[in-house]
């Protein structure tokens, strides 16, 4: 019997290489050509070819003003403005979410019919006629009375006026997360109903309680299809927040419209803004990522590794100077052997 | 005269048009292992799945333990009870299911001291502890951190079975536990039923394994459209039908 396996140092007793010219893919190599110009045309515009204006020859893309403002103080507050929106918007909309997808697949008619209202019409309005509408309270609820707590019709025990209960900040955060509550009740009930209903019978049977089958059993299990929605919601409300500059609130475009409203420097400046909200982004979809990893526990054998492990495993496949075999290759040679013999 | 553990009068059950259930009277006594066997469709399974109001009966009466299921009774009229109350009742019967039903993000460990801890408020020692006993009383000692996909349908429906042990049940049911199993796998589950028989643990088994009904069962039951065709001791029934319908399940069973 030969052996099966070949040693990759290769002592003459293994098996040749199969030599075989590969199928030859032109094509791929005039996409490439084109792909190649293509790209060299836009680093040019983009990045090297100059334009006049007024008096002095500058990028096109006014990467000298786009360098002067990135790191300003103004920008700065502005991108903090935006992630906080951002995150308590998505706090009212996750909260707000589970709470409605509960109600809606509640048996109590009352509780899933508010919900199926609820949802029915923050979805079907504008976002933005809702940021309008909650900023411009203060006239269904003009002074003096304002906004009053109490009784219909009977005595009231307090005051408040809208302007100062609901400034611009509340009304973004109000507008945005009421909003989003009512996509998120979407995910969350998709993603509750993706549970196997045996995993329900089964923690019922043991006694438990609905509120502890939904919390313990369903929910922790829905967590795997409700995060990647979730995640994508999350990337999404960070420039929906962007329509908080209507009410207005200086967030991070706000900020950049008041800086060109001044300097007439409009696309570079929007050109900052762009660039930050990338960044953000690009944070928000590695954090999905090791997200997605922890309530995927148990659902395969053996976790995904993580962008690290994988590097790591790169780099040790790089140094090593014998290649680990693989199983492919396992394959071939068994292949070799029988044919040979 | 002890008070039965299960006694059905006149059960009935009906999804929308379809009765599924045309009137079931049964007693199981406390110790006994009755085997409910019966071609698919029979009703065995929603049977079982009432005796602990995993779905509610239309007519008739089912108690366990002397107790009704799923109401009180206060003169003539049936009370429903509350959700707490319904699930006080349920942690006294066990249930394994012919797909497990494990909790798929929970380790072995996890699965069997959730209800424990949350149901009965045990404290985690002491849940763990137990957990442990019965794993290693099933056999699976070595897998108390393993999750489910990690461990084989046999040795999966093996933790469900210490799962549902865990809340020391007076009752237990199973719903063809061995049905979603490799054939070399049933014997372990078997076995561990077979011990728990033998322990004097009260159980309904709803089962297409013939020679576990014969081996185990101090009676058995032949289900066929909603009602109990046949029953006696194994021994007699399997050895020996007497209805038609009996011969011909088991001709093509046996």
């Amino acid at each position: 019997m030969q052996p099966r396996h070949s040693s990759a140092a290769g002592d003459g007793s293994g098996p040749v290489q199969l030599k075989a010219v590969p199928v030859r893919h032109p094509g791929r190599w005039i996409a490439a050509a084109v792909l190649v110009v293509l790209g060299a045309m836009l680093v040019h515009a983009i990045v090297f070819s100059r334009v006049k204006r007024g008096n002095s020859h500058e990028t096109r893309f006014g990467w000298a003003v786009v360098a002067k403002f990135f790191l300003s103080r103004q920008i700065f507050d502005g991108l903090w403005l935006t992630i906080q929106l951002t995150v308590l918007a998505m706090a009212i909309g996750i909260v707000g979410g589970i709470l409605l997808a509960v109600m809606r697949l509640s048996q109590n008619p009352l509780l899933s019919g508010t919900s199926w209202v609820y949802i029915w019409f923050f979805r079907g309005t504008p976002v933005l006629v809702q940021l309008l509408f909650w900023s411009n309270l203060s006239y269904l609820f003009p002074p003096p009375t304002g906004i009053s707590i109490g009784i219909p019709f009977g005595p009231t025990f307090a005051h408040y006026s809208a302007n100062s209960l609901v400034t611009a900040y509340v009304a973004a955060v109000i507008g945005l997360g009421f909003n989003e509550a009512a996509y998120m009740a979407e995910i969350v009930r998709a993603g509750i109903l993706s549970v196997d209903e045996g995993q329900s019978e089964a923690a019922q049977s043991l006694g438990m309680t609905r509120w502890n089958t939904m919390r313990r059993v369903v929910l922790p299990q829905a967590m795997r299809v409700i995060i990647p929605p979730t995640g994508n919601e999350t990337i999404s409300m960070l420039k929906t927040s962007s329509l908080a500059s209507v009410i207005p609130l200086t967030e991070l475009l706000y900020s950049v419209q008041i800086i060109y409203a001044r300097t007439y420097q409009t696309i570079p400046m929007l050109l900052v803004a762009s660039i930050w909200y990338l960044i953000v982004t690009s944070i928000l979809t590695f954090g999905q990522y090791y997200l997605e990893r922890y309530f995927g526990r148990g659902s395969s054998r053996q976790l995904p590794p993580t962008p690290l492990q994988r590097f790591r495993r790169m780099l040790t496949v790089f140094h090593s100077s014998v290649p680990p075999p693989t199983p492919a290759g396992e394959v071939f040679a068994g292949l070799q052997t029988g044919g040979a013999t | 005269m002890t008070t039965p553990m299960v006694l059905a009068e006149n059960v009935q059950k009906r999804f929308g048009l379809l009765e599924v259930l045309k009137g079931i009277d049964l007693q199981v006594n406390p110790g006994e292992v009755m085997v409910i066997i019966g071609p698919s469709g029979s009703g065995k399974s929603t049977f079982l799945r009432c005796i602990n109001h995993l779905e509610k009966i239309d007519a008739g009466r089912l108690s366990v333990a002397g107790e009704l299921v799923g109401y009180r009774q206060r003169g003539d009229k049936l009370y429903e009870l509350k959700d707490s109350e319904v699930c006080r009742k349920r942690a006294e019967i066990g249930m394994v299911f012919q797909r497990f039903n494990l909790f798929p993000h929970m380790t072995a460990t996890e699965n069997i001291v959730e209800a424990p801890i949350r149901v009965k408020g045990e404290s985690k020692a002491t849940a763990v502890a137990r957990a442990n006993e019965l794993l290693a009383r099933v056999g699976l000692s070595d897998k108390c951190d393993a999750y489910p996909s990690q461990i084989s349908g046999g040795q999966q429906q093996r933790v469900a079975i210490a799962r549902a042990l865990a809340m020391q049940p007076k009752l237990m049911l199973f719903d063809e536990p061995t049905s979603a199993l490799d054939p070399e796998l049933v014997g372990d589950v078997l076995d561990v039923m077979r011990g728990l028989a033998e322990d004097g643990m009260t159980m309904v088994v709803v089962t297409h394994e013939i020679g576990f009904a014969r081996e185990v069962g101090d009676s058995l039951v032949f289900m066929d459209e909603g009602v109990i065709v046949e029953k006696g001791s194994p021994r007699d029934v399997l050895a020996n039908p007497q209805h038609e319908r009996t011969k011909a399940f088991l001709s093509k069973v046996l």
